[in-house]
C-alpha cells in the first residue's frame, strides 16, 4: 500500500506537484498496479543476469574532430524565457 | 481515373509512375479528406506537399503520428507540455520516407507521449475507431491506425513500446509492423523507453508495410544504439506456407482472451494448416510476467526521459515562484494524468530500497522472456498469436482502471521486451469488429514474417469497411 506521505515523497523526487484529489487517487492506483507487478517476487531470479537492452552495444567512438553544433539563437528560439544568450529562469531561491 | 481511395500506398505509386494520376492529385485528395477528418485522427494537416515526389514512394501522401519530430511542423507528443512546440530538425526515420519520396500529410494523434492502449490519453481529445465511433481505435498510434482504416491516409508510421503499433492496428483491421529494436533510427522520435521504443509502418495490406520498411532501416550515427540491417527487405510475394512450423504458446492464446477472439484465432490456425504450415504447442513460460516486468521497466525509463520537460528549454512554462516550484507547476499543469501516473510508479522503482526489488528484478525477468523466445525458435520457425485478447471497447470503458487498461498489452508486450520483430494483420471480425492475429519471429526475422503475412492475408481474404470510413 502506498500512502499519502510516500506519494508525496515520490512526487517530490519527481519534480511534480499534485493536487489533493490527485494524491488520492495516485495512492489508490500505484497500490492496485504494485500488487500486479509484485507477481515478479514470485519468480527464482537469482542466477539471472539483468537485460537492460536487448541489441548487445557495445562503445559507439568517433574522431575527436570539432564540429560545428546547433546555433544558440537557434536553439534559444523555443525557450519559454531566453536572455542574455542563455535560458532564463526563476531564482533557485535559498 | 481511378479512385484514389481503392489504391493501397504502392498501387498509388504505381499509377502515379504510370501517370494513371499525378501526385499532386493524389495529395489534395487526401488532404481533403484529412482535413474533414471528424474522428479525431489528426492534430495537424499539411497544405502542401513539401519537397517528395521522387522515387519509389512517388509522392504518395503519409500520415505521421505525433510523436516524430519534423522540422518546422507542430510536434508534440499529444501533449500540453509541448502545445506550440515546432522542432528545429526531422527524425531521421520520417527524413529517409521523405528522401524516398514520401509526401508528409499530417501529424496524427496519440495517447500522450505513446502512453495509452486506447487514445483517450491523449491531451487534444480522443480517437475514434471509424468501425464503430462510441468505440475506441486502440493505442497509443491510434490516430495512424485510424487514419488507415478510416482512409484518410494510404499509409501511416507510428511507434510501439509494448503494442502500440500492434495493438491499434488489430482494433482497427490494419496491417502494423513492430520490427526488430534498433533496426530503425530513435533520433527524433519523442523518447518513452528508450530500450523498447521502436517505430514502423500501419497500412492497408502486407505488401505496404513491407515497402515503407524497407525505406526507414538502416543505422544512423544519430542514434547510437540503431544497427544496420543484416538484410534487404523485399517485397512479399508468398502464397503458401509449406515447410514453415508455427508455434502456438498456450500462455498467449488462452487466459483472459475472449470467445469472439479465440474463434478468429482458431480459423487462422486452420487456415495455416491448408496453406501447408505446420503447428506446434510451444511454452513460453515467462510471458505471463511480461506485463508486470513491461509496467517497472518503461515507467522506470520514462521518469527518466520525461525530467527533461521542465519548462526551461523548451515547452510550456507555469509558476511564478522560485526554480523549483517553477519545475513542479510546469510539469502539473503540462502532463495529463496517465503520464503523471507512469512518472510517479517509474520515480519509485527507482527510488532508494526499491531498486532491485521492482527495477532490479524486472529486468532480470526480461532476460527470462528473451531466453523463452530464444528456445521456442529452436523448435518452430515463428510464433502466432492473437494480438489483443478483445475487440475495440468502448470509450470510457477501461479509463477508471489502469490495470484493466494495461491488460490491453499482454499479448504484444513479451516480443517488446526480447527486441523481437512481430506483425498484426487483420484475421477476420467478431460482432463486426476486427480482430488481429500476430506473428513474431528471432530478431531481423523480417522477411520471414512479411512472407508468411503476405500468404495468410491472401488466405483470409479481409475486406471489412469500416461503417463510418
Amino acid at each position: 500500500m502506498i500512502g499519502r506521505e510516500q506519494v508525496l515523497h515520490v512526487a517530490k523526487l519527481a519534480r511534480l506537484r499534485l493536487d489533493d484529489h490527485e494524491v488520492e487517487a495516485m495512492s489508490r492506483e500505484l497500490s492496485s498496479i504494485l500488487d500486479h507487478v509484485e507477481k515478479i517476487g514470485e519468480l527464482d531470479l537469482d542466477d539471472v543476469e539483468p537485460t537492460s537492452h536487448v541489441v548487445s552495444l557495445e562503445n559507439v567512438l568517433r574522431p575527436d574532430d570539432p564540429r560545428d553544433s546547433w546555433p544558440r539563437e537557434r536553439m534559444l528560439e523555443r525557450a519559454p524565457d531566453a536572455g542574455d544568450d542563455g535560458f532564463r529562469v526563476p531564482t533557485p531561491g535559498r | 481515373m481511378t479512385d484514389p481511395l481503392s489504391l493501397t500506398g504502392a498501387q498509388a505509386a504505381d499509377a502515379i509512375k504510370a501517370g494513371e494520376i499525378s501526385a499532386a492529385e493524389l495529395f489534395d485528395f487526401y488532404r481533403d479528406r484529412a482535413a474533414g477528418d471528424k474522428l479525431g485522427i489528426y492534430l495537424w494537416v499539411a497544405d502542401s506537399p513539401g519537397v517528395a515526389s521522387g522515387t519509389p514512394l512517388a509522392g504518395v501522401p503519409l500520415a505521421v503520428k505525433d510523436l516524430f519530430c519534423i522540422e518546422g511542423v507542430p510536434s508534440t507528443a499529444a501533449s500540453r507540455i509541448l502545445e506550440g512546440y515546432r522542432p528545429p530538425y526531422t527524425a531521421t526515420s520520417v527524413r529517409r520516407l521523405v528522401e524516398s519520396g514520401a509526401a508528409v500529410l499530417g501529424k496524427t494523434n496519440m495517447d500522450e507521449f505513446a502512453m495509452g492502449s486506447s487514445n483517450e490519453n491523449s491531451g487534444y481529445g480522443p480517437v475514434r475507431n471509424p468501425w464503430d465511433t462510441d468505440r475506441v481505435p486502440g493505442g497509443s498510434s491510434g490516430g495512424s491506425a485510424a487514419a488507415v482504416a478510416a482512409g484518410v491516409a494510404p499509409w501511416a508510421i507510428g511507434t510501439d513500446t509494448g503494442g502500440s503499433i500492434r495493438q491499434p492496428a488489430a482494433l482497427c483491421g490494419v496491417v502494423g509492423l513492430k520490427p526488430t529494436y534498433g533496426t530503425v533510427s530513435r533520433y527524433g522520435m519523442i523518447a518513452f523507453a528508450s530500450s523498447l521504443d521502436q517505430c514502423g509502418p500501419l497500412t492497408r495490406d502486407v505488401t505496404d508495410a513491407a515497402l515503407l520498411y524497407r525505406h526507414m532501416i538502416g543505422r544512423d550515427t544519430c542514434d547510437s544504439t540503431s544497427l544496420e540491417h543484416p538484410e534487404s527487405i523485399a517485397l512479399p510475394t508468398a502464397e503458401g506456407l509449406d515447410g514453415i512450423t508455427f508455434g502456438v504458446p498456450p500462455e498467449l492464446t488462452s487466459d483472459g482472451i475472449e470467445a469472439g477472439v479465440r474463434d478468429v484465432f482458431e480459423q487462422t490456425l486452420r487456415r495455416v494448416e491448408e496453406l501447408g504450415g505446420n503447428l506446434e504447442e510451444v511454452a513460453l513460460p515467462h510471458s505471463g510476467h511480461g506485463l508486470a516486468a513491461y509496467y517497472v521497466l518503461a515507467p522506470a525509463e520514462a521518469s527518466a526521459n520525461l525530467a527533461r520537460y521542465d519548462g526551461v528549454r523548451y515547452g510550456s512554462r507555469a509558476g511564478n515562484g522560485d526554480l523549483v516550484s517553477m519545475y513542479e507547476q510546469t510539469r502539473h499543469d503540462g502532463f495529463g494524468a496517465e503520464v503523471k501516473r507512469r512518472i510517479m510508479l517509474g520515480t519509485y522503482a527507482l527510488s532508494s530500497g526499491y531498486y532491485e526489488a521492482y527495477y532490479g528484478r524486472a529486468q532480470r525477468v526480461r532476460t527470462k522472456i528473451a531466453d523463452d523466445f530464444r528456445a521456442a525458435f529452436e523448435r518452430v520457425d515463428m510464433i502466432l498469436t492473437p494480438t489483443s485478447p478483445t475487440v475495440a471497447f468502448r470509450l470510457g470503458e477501461r479509463t477508471d482502471d489502469p490495470l484493466s487498461m494495461y491488460m490491453s498489452d499482454a499479448l504484444t508486450v513479451p516480443m517488446s521486451l526480447a527486441g523481437i520483430p512481430a506483425i498484426s494483420i487483420p484475421g477476420g471480425l467478431s460482432d463486426g469488429l476486427p480482430v488481429g492475429v500476430q506473428i513474431a519471429a528471432p530478431a531481423f526475422g523480417e522477411n520471414r514474417i512479411l512472407d508468411a503475412a503476405h500468404a495468410l492475408e491472401r488466405a483470409i481474404g479481409f475486406e471489412g469497411v469500416p461503417r463510418d470510413g
